[in-house]
């Protein structure tokens, strides 16, 4: 075989997984604009985009973190419950102190410990991701409704405000902010070692082991990042509110798993990427947007999100073993 | 070259008709296979060699016969115009590199693959094997070198998992019968596995064992067997063998790839040796000779393993160990190897061997004793070992060795991702021109750097996981049976290579089950038993006796 592999075109196009992925994606993306803007007259205007990016952004935050573990075979089901958490000690630190970094750094070091959590659990006591961070959900979950106490916290400065709806040159700033992190994630994941190694756990975690990479502490890492970026995406969900209550972060696990996957990373590890994660999100929101400007029943939504999961990973498995097969 | 008549004319002469005579008709009418059960035991285990069957008897058509079977993929062609026949009651060896088709053929047999040409025929009728079950109702089974049996069922509900019997209300199974029908198939082969063990508790032989029965026990009557041996110890595989002579008596054809010559020769009724697709030649053991056989299977002249000049200049302890003693089973290990040193250790199967390298390189916790590398006090994880420029070349490659999904550049930079990038930032230029490098210095067969290491063949994987450590500047290596599954030439290549690093002052632990590497290999060797260190030889008593003498277990 050696002899008739190496009569194989020596430069034959070799696209990376990862690319021709994000290019179906990002040809869903279009073909969805295209549709909704031929239903709905409200759909193509700046307006509109504009929110759409806004709320994809607030998915981003936490899809991003959740991406990384994602990547390495973990997951992380307390993403939710860590955005309630941090968003209700914020908004206190804020209300007692007055300072919007307080509460900031707050929102940030309670995503990162809990995250933090996760990772012990998961490296120390060895416990299945799915099993430490399901909970880590209720702990934080309890955590959170015994601090609030029925409670609901609200009216902040506008300074703070501005980070969830003020507007920059005419753009909202949650969606300044998703850029930034969008290219600093694809920096780290894609142009440094740590994100190298991320990869190569995903892929065999032993393999990983016996190759020097310092598993457990990579593993922690990712946690702690997704709990951080937990952390902010409460930040900015806040600003928007504008008020906390106990059960704040309750529904948004799922969807962020949705975003995920919808972007093609396999919950497997090893592949998919943070860009593709960012347009899971713009597809997840676009449609729900669609679904508004149709005026369809927002109970309707669940149902809708669960379909396209289906699809985009029934996809993936039938482009995968396409090029796999060999 | 052989016609396939002359072959056949060959194989009723001498080598087959060793199938009692009441099967006769039913094979010549190319009904129903007898079932396996109406064999009696007795006959199964002491038949003898009998006269030619009469006439053309059952050998007037093979049981399988594949004619021009042609399979090729996106720039490979895997298989190129094989033919050859499987008579009844043989044992057909299939011998060539890794790569050279035998995986893939065995996947056209089994219906994993459809071939892209040529026809097979079943007892001379024309088949077509589109699926596993076709291959199932052609009495075609093949036992891979991975069983595909649950762990935690027992080993009758595994021999016949997926098609239990009903019991009388509907919708329930028949446990009694379940279990009489595996104690039956099982003692047909002569087997006192306990039909209730859960099969996790059995060790790889056994396991090997059930896999068999189950396929016997779906009346297979072509057993295709991917290197048996691979993982058995020496008395595993004399059971093996007494068992795969048993079926052959009852007329079951095997067709066993191998690259050990000894089980060739020792085993082979013919031989049909596979090169870049191609059959190259159907032998039979009388008129050919290893040597031969080699030459064939790699199409050059190979040169054997040579024993390395004399003049071997150890240098310094690169490796230490004294009184390592671990929960894994390891107790009071001594050992060291200087650089410029192939040192072996060796032992039976499940002595510690693989263990005891673990220990070392610090993924297995130890509870006692030290580790020095390179005159330091060691006491890490892979990490920190892997940092001090130590390698460990694991046993299972693609359990251990190699991320299957990433690309043959990503696996080669892998453990060099922090000397090749001390800033931690990286850039994929650098590490597509250093895994470029690596691909042509250790001559990879790949068409691609970007390629996933999965569609590689073994030798070449095994160069990939070596390559891994080149390009990390490992100075002590670890190879745990470095050349399981691998082909002659890509052994050939693999004991150069490391002769390469230990001329250039590396130095090197060999763990191997094949004796013989390790006496040609090995400037010295520590044989190991039940865990402990048994004793060290040195070069001069370094041989297969003396290793077996101290890694037999003595009651």
């Amino acid at each position: 075989m050696s002899q008739i592999e190496a009569a194989a075109p020596k430069f034959k196009l070799t696209v990376s997984r990862d690319v021709t992925d994000v290019a179906y994606r990002l040809l869903a993306v279009a073909l969805i604009c295209i549709a909704l803007s031929l239903v709905s007259d409200a759909f193509l205007t700046a307006n509109n985009l504009l929110n759409v990016l806004r709320q994809a952004s607030l998915v981003f935050f936490m899809a991003s973190g959740l991406t990384l573990v994602i990547l390495t075979g973990k997951i992380d089901l307390s993403i939710g419950a860590t955005v309630g958490l941090s968003a209700c000690v914020a908004a206190t630190m804020i209300k007692s102190t007055g300072s919007s970094w307080l509460g900031a750094a707050a929102a940030i070091g309670v995503g990162s410990i809990v995250g933090l959590g996760n990772g012990l659990m998961v490296t120390k006591l060895r416990i299945p991701s799915f099993i430490a961070t399901y909970g880590m959900l209720w702990v934080a979950q309890g955590a959170t409704y015994y601090y609030m106490s029925g409670q609901s916290v609200y009216g902040f400065p506008a300074g703070f405000r501005a980070l969830g709806s003020g507007y920059l040159l005419g753009i909202p700033i949650p969606i300044y902010l998703m850029v930034a992190f969008l290219a600093i994630g694809y920096f780290f994941t894609k142009r440094t070692t740590y994100g190298q190694q991320i990869y190569a756990i995903g892929a065999n975690t032993v393999a990983a082991r016996l190759s020097g990479i310092p598993v457990n502490s990579r593993l922690n890492l990712v946690f702690v990042l997704s709990g951080a970026m937990a952390g902010l995406a409460s930040l900015i969900y806040l600003a928007r509110l504008n008020s906390a209550e106990g059960d704040i972060g309750e529904t948004l696990t799922l969807p962020t798993i949705a975003a995920v996957v919808i972007g093609g990373t396999s919950l497997f590890g090893g592949v998919g990427s943070l860009f593709g994660t960012f347009i899971g999100g713009l597809i997840l929101t676009l449609i729900l947007n669609g679904m508004n400007l149709l005026n369809l029943n927002a109970n309707w939504q669940p149902l809708v999100t669960g379909l396209i999961v289906l699809l985009a990973v029934w996809l993936d498995m039938k482009t995968r073993s396409k090029t796999d097969s060999n | 070259m052989w016609t396939a008549r002359s072959t056949l004319e060959f194989c009723v002469g001498k080598k087959r008709g060793r199938l009692s005579d009441d099967h006769l008709p039913e094979y010549r009418r190319g009904v129903a296979v007898p079932p396996f059960a109406t064999c009696p035991v007795a006959r199964m285990v002491d038949v003898t060699p009998m006269a030619p069957p009469k006439a053309e008897g059952d050998a007037s058509a093979p049981l399988l016969e594949l004619r021009g079977i042609c399979k090729t993929f996106p720039g490979v062609r895997a298989l190129d115009d094989v033919s050859f026949p499987i008579w009844p009651g043989e044992i057909h060896m299939l011998c060539g590199e890794n790569g050279a088709g035998k995986s893939s053929l065995m996947k056209v047999l089994c219906g994993a693959y459809v071939a892209d040409e040529g026809d097979l025929f079943h007892r001379g009728e024309k088949v077509e094997i589109k699926s596993t079950l076709d291959a199932r109702k052609f009495g075609i089974a093949v036992i891979f070198q991975e069983f595909s049996l649950v762990p935690y069922l027992s080993v009758a509900q595994n021999i016949y998992l997926g098609r239990e019997f009903p019991g009388k209300i509907p919708g329930t199974i028949d446990r009694q019968k379940i279990r009489s029908e595996a104690q039956r198939v099982l003692g047909m082969i002569g087997s006192d596995i306990d039909i209730d063990a859960p099969v996790h508790t059995l060790g790889v032989a056994q396991q090997q064992i059930v896999e068999i029965a189950k396929a016997l026990s779906q009346n297979a009557r072509i057993l295709v067997m991917d290197e048996p041996t691979s993982a058995l110890s020496d008395t595993e595989t004399e059971h093996l063998f007494g068992m795969m002579r048993r079926l052959k008596a009852a007329g079951v054809a095997i067709v066993y790839i191998s690259h050990r010559m000894a089980e060739v020769f020792l085993l082979g009724d013919r031989i049909t040796i596979l090169r870049d697709g191609k059959k190259v030649a159907t032998l039979l053991p009388d008129e050919t000779s290893p040597g031969d056989l080699v030459q064939k299977m790699v199409g050059r002249k190979v040169d054997a393993i040579h024993r390395r000049g004399a003049n071997i200049k150890a240098g310094e302890d690169t490796l230490d160990v004294k009184g390592l003693t671990g929960p894994s089973g390891i107790s009071d290990i001594h050992l060291n190897v200087r650089a410029g040193e192939i040192v072996g250790l060796c032992g039976l199967v499940g002595s510690g061997r693989t263990e005891v390298a673990r220990a070392i390189f610090g993924a297995d916790r130890v509870t006692g004793g030290e580790v020095t590398f390179f005159g330091k006090r060691f006491t890490g994880g892979p990490d920190e070992a892997t940092r001090r420029g130590v390698a460990l070349i694991p046993e299972s490659r693609k359990a251990q060795g190699l991320a299957l999904i990433r690309s043959v550049g990503d696996n080669i930079v892998v453990a060099a991702l922090d000397r090749l990038f001390p800033s931690h930032l990286f850039h994929p230029a650098k590490a597509g021109k250093v895994a470029q490098a690596m691909i042509k210095k250790l001559r990879i067969s790949t068409p691609s750097a970007r390629r996933a290491v999965q569609v590689l063949s073994g030798g070449n994987q095994q160069k990939v996981v070596i390559g891994k450590w080149l390009t990390a500047d490992a100075r002590l290596f670890i190879f745990d049976e470095p050349t399981r599954g691998i082909d002659v030439g890509a052994k050939a290549e693999i004991f150069a290579l490391m002769y390469d690093l230990v001329e250039n002052g590396a130095a090197i632990l060999m763990i191997s089950s094949e004796l013989s590497e390790i006496v040609n290999v090995c400037d010295r060797a520590y044989v190991m038993r039940e865990g402990i260190i048994a004793g060290e030889l040195s070069r001069e008593r370094l041989n297969e006796e003396n290793i077996l003498q101290l890694g037999m277990h003595h009651e």
